[in-house]
């Protein structure tokens, strides 16, 4: 498994089982903010016909970095999904490289442009994400999990998912096969309340996708998800238990989808407008700025400093990309086997 | 050459194959001290352990899940899907995800595993223990699909299949696994993955077939000889991809093709098998491209007269052998 960790400055995370630093917790903010200039680029560049389609991560950011932040990048194992988009800058996506994906450039690290944006293998990271079926990264990461576990490996593997996947069969299978075997795995749900327009009402008739866990045999926190320091510490814990031989964890981060579903969507459709205001006061970005300023980490004059700066790579990163060529049409040949001639034609 | 059976080939090289490579594990229902339901993997857990032959929960899609992950992260499983019929809860896990973890990561990430699995009836398996499943991954670019009939085939498919960086689904025919003996060395082979092989030369017309059927063809062919018609048999066992030079320069030859499969015809293996001789030995054929199978019903009934009327065999073969060979 190639987890080579040859990662950027983004996010140089700290080793787990610390707490966040003051410093630390204003480096995960800037992450956060460079992922919201990002994404809101993403989706200008789909209203400008650019970019053919975009999951938004915007309401999620703050969970998805402090999850990070208490893994280790050089050894452990990132099963994502498609609203993945501050966990990939956390863990050393360049904003070229994501534009890229989105972009259909032809030198997307993630798939070479054969897949929607965000999907694929990172070069250099071991974090993977090669479906848009839901929930079938589930018993993957079991299985990633279980081959560390043969080799005596202490690397954990962290799955993504939303609640709409907590619905699925997979997801089921998954967790009792790693209840089984106690395997180094952590479940992260992302619980938006929504599957595209389904609200959780009628997924499920429990409060929390963590109460599941039980039925697994193993641990399940449900923990704020606009919140770094409680999804930090959660983590923590999670991936302290999963290095020990422990077994498996179910984190649920409640969050909010800021925007709609994807590029393709409209939220108006099926939320109220008072439910879309209400989470003006969860957005993650306010939550963790208000905190930094309350604590004296971070003036107003520092706070503008950043959300220029990441205005300014973002700029620069969309000019260089949107630049660069599509691929030719002879790669699509590539990679469909060993090349030793199984299954490339019929 | 010691004699064994098809399903002893199968287990002695699942046991060579693991005592080669430590990354090899075994998962599926049942694997571990009941040794499998048709006993392929029996002892292998005496042998290896249980963290190399994993008694799974009752879960297919997991079973091929896992197996993914496992594979992605330096493992290489076998999952075993106790029977062919149970094998459509894993079919995302296969054709929507096994197949594509190659090409859809440009090469970064690769699921080297092997999925066996015991399909085919004509042992009152009934509805749900009879089903041929093998054109549903032998549709899907990104996997391979091989169909050993005999234990010299299944031996060294089997083989190639485990080695292979790439998944590989082995269809074993349930009624072969005791049914068919034959000669398998000892020592280490493989066969490569694509490659048909004439079973039976002969000039008068060509049988294309894999699995059972392969060994009711060569039955039909001995009747057929009696008869003064010179039978070739051309044993597919690879569905996925397909030898197609093999195929036409068989039907090239012999200039009439007979397609026999125990699957339902209708968008077969058979449907692909006429295509490809019709493409390229159009101006070659002596008669009509010629395909037997069982009716279009649900495969297949319990009752022995309606199961036996279903199956092909080598007295329907014969027939069609006649008639093909009298134009």
């Amino acid at each position: 498994m190639s987890a080579t960790a040859n990662r950027s400055s983004n996010t140089p995370n700290q080793n787990s089982g610390e707490q966040l630093s003051g410093e630390r917790l204003v480096d995960l903010y800037k992450t956060m903010v460079l992922s919201r200039y990002l994404d809101e680029r993403v989706w200008l560049l789909n209203r400008q016909g650019k970019a053919a389609i975009a999951a938004s991560a915007q309401g999620h950011e703050a969970a998805q970095v402090a999850c990070i932040e208490a893994t280790d990048p050089s050894k452990d194992h990132y099963l994502i999904y498609y609203r993945q988009f501050t966990a990939m800058i956390a863990l050393g996506t360049e904003p070229e490289e994501m534009l890229r994906g989105f972009l259909a450039k032809e030198a997307d690290p993630m798939s070479a442009a054969r897949q929607f944006p965000l999907h694929g293998a990172h070069p250099r990271v071991d974090l993977f994400n090669f479906s848009n079926v839901i929930a079938t990264q589930l018993p993957q990461a079991a299985g990633v999990a279980l081959a560390d576990k043969l080799k005596g490996s202490d690397a954990v593997t962290v799955v993504y998912f939303g609640d709409g996947a907590s619905s699925q069969g997979d997801t089921h299978e998954a967790m009792n096969f790693a209840g089984v075997h106690k395997l180094p795995v952590i479940f992260f749900c992302e619980n938006n309340r929504y599957a595209i327009s389904v609200p959780q009402s009628k997924q499920m008739g429990i409060e929390s996708v963590a109460s599941r866990a039980v039925g697994y045999g193993f641990p399940g926190v449900q923990v704020d998800g606009t919140d770094v320091v409680a999804v930090h510490e959660a983590t923590q814990a999670a991936v302290e238990r999963a290095r020990a031989g422990e077994g498996p964890t179910l984190i649920e981060a409640s969050v909010e989808r800021l925007l709609p579903h994807t590029t393709d969507d409209d939220h108006t459709r099926y939320r109220s407008a008072e439910d879309i205001a209400q989470m003006d006061e969860r957005d993650p970005i306010k939550v963790l700025s208000a905190l930094l300023k309350r604590r004296d980490l971070l003036t107003e004059s520092e706070d503008e400093e950043i959300h220029s700066a990441a205005k300014k790579r973002v700029n620069v990163a969309t000019d260089t990309v949107d630049a660069e060529p599509y691929p030719g049409v002879e790669t699509m040949f590539d990679h469909i086997t060993d090349g030793s001639g199984n299954g490339g034609a019929l | 050459m010691p004699e064994q059976t098809v399903i002893e080939a199968v287990r002695a090289t699942m046991q060579a194959e693991m005592r080669r490579d430590d990354s090899i594990i075994l998962l599926g229902e049942d694997v571990g001290s009941r040794g499998g339901v048709f006993l392929a993997s029996d002892g292998l857990i005496d042998e290896f352990g249980e963290d190399r032959v994993i008694d799974t929960p009752l879960a297919e899609s997991s079973i091929c899940g896992v197996a993914i992950g496992a594979a992605v992260n330096g493992l290489r499983p076998i999952a075993e899907i106790q029977f062919a019929d149970f094998m459509w809860p894993a079919i995302n896990q296969l054709v929507g995800e096994a197949s594509k973890v190659r090409y859809g990561t440009n090469g970064v990430k690769t699921a080297p595993m092997t999925v066996r699995v015991p399909y085919g009836g004509g042992v009152r398996g009934g509805l749900y223990h009879s089903q041929s499943i093998e054109v549903l991954f032998a549709h899907t670019p990104g996997l391979s699909v091989v169909a050993p009939a005999t234990p010299y085939d299944a031996k060294g498919l089997l083989a190639s299949a485990i080695r292979s960086e790439d998944p590989v689904i082995v269809l074993e025919h349930k009624r072969t696994y005791r049914l068919v003996k034959g000669d398998v060395p000892d020592e280490d082979y493989t066969i490569p993955i694509g490659k048909a092989e004439i079973k039976r030369p002969g000039t008068d017309l060509t049988i294309f077939t894999y699995g059972l059927m392969l060994h009711y063809a060569l039955q039909a062919a001995e009747m057929a000889s009696a008869n003064g018609i010179d039978v070739e048999v051309l044993d597919l066992r690879t569905l996925r991809p397909l030898d197609e030079d093999a195929i036409a320069e068989s039907a090239s030859r012999t200039g009439k093709a007979l397609i026999v499969q125990e699957d339902t015809p209708a968008v077969s293996i058979s449907s692909e098998v006429a295509a490809i001789i019709g493409e390229r030995c159009f101006f070659d054929l002596d008669g009509p491209i010629t395909r037997l199978g069982p009716p279009e019903i649900p495969p297949m009934p319990f009752s022995p007269i309606q199961e036996a009327a279903f199956m092909p065999s080598p007295e329907k073969i014969l027939a069609a052998i006649t008639k093909l060979a009298e134009l």
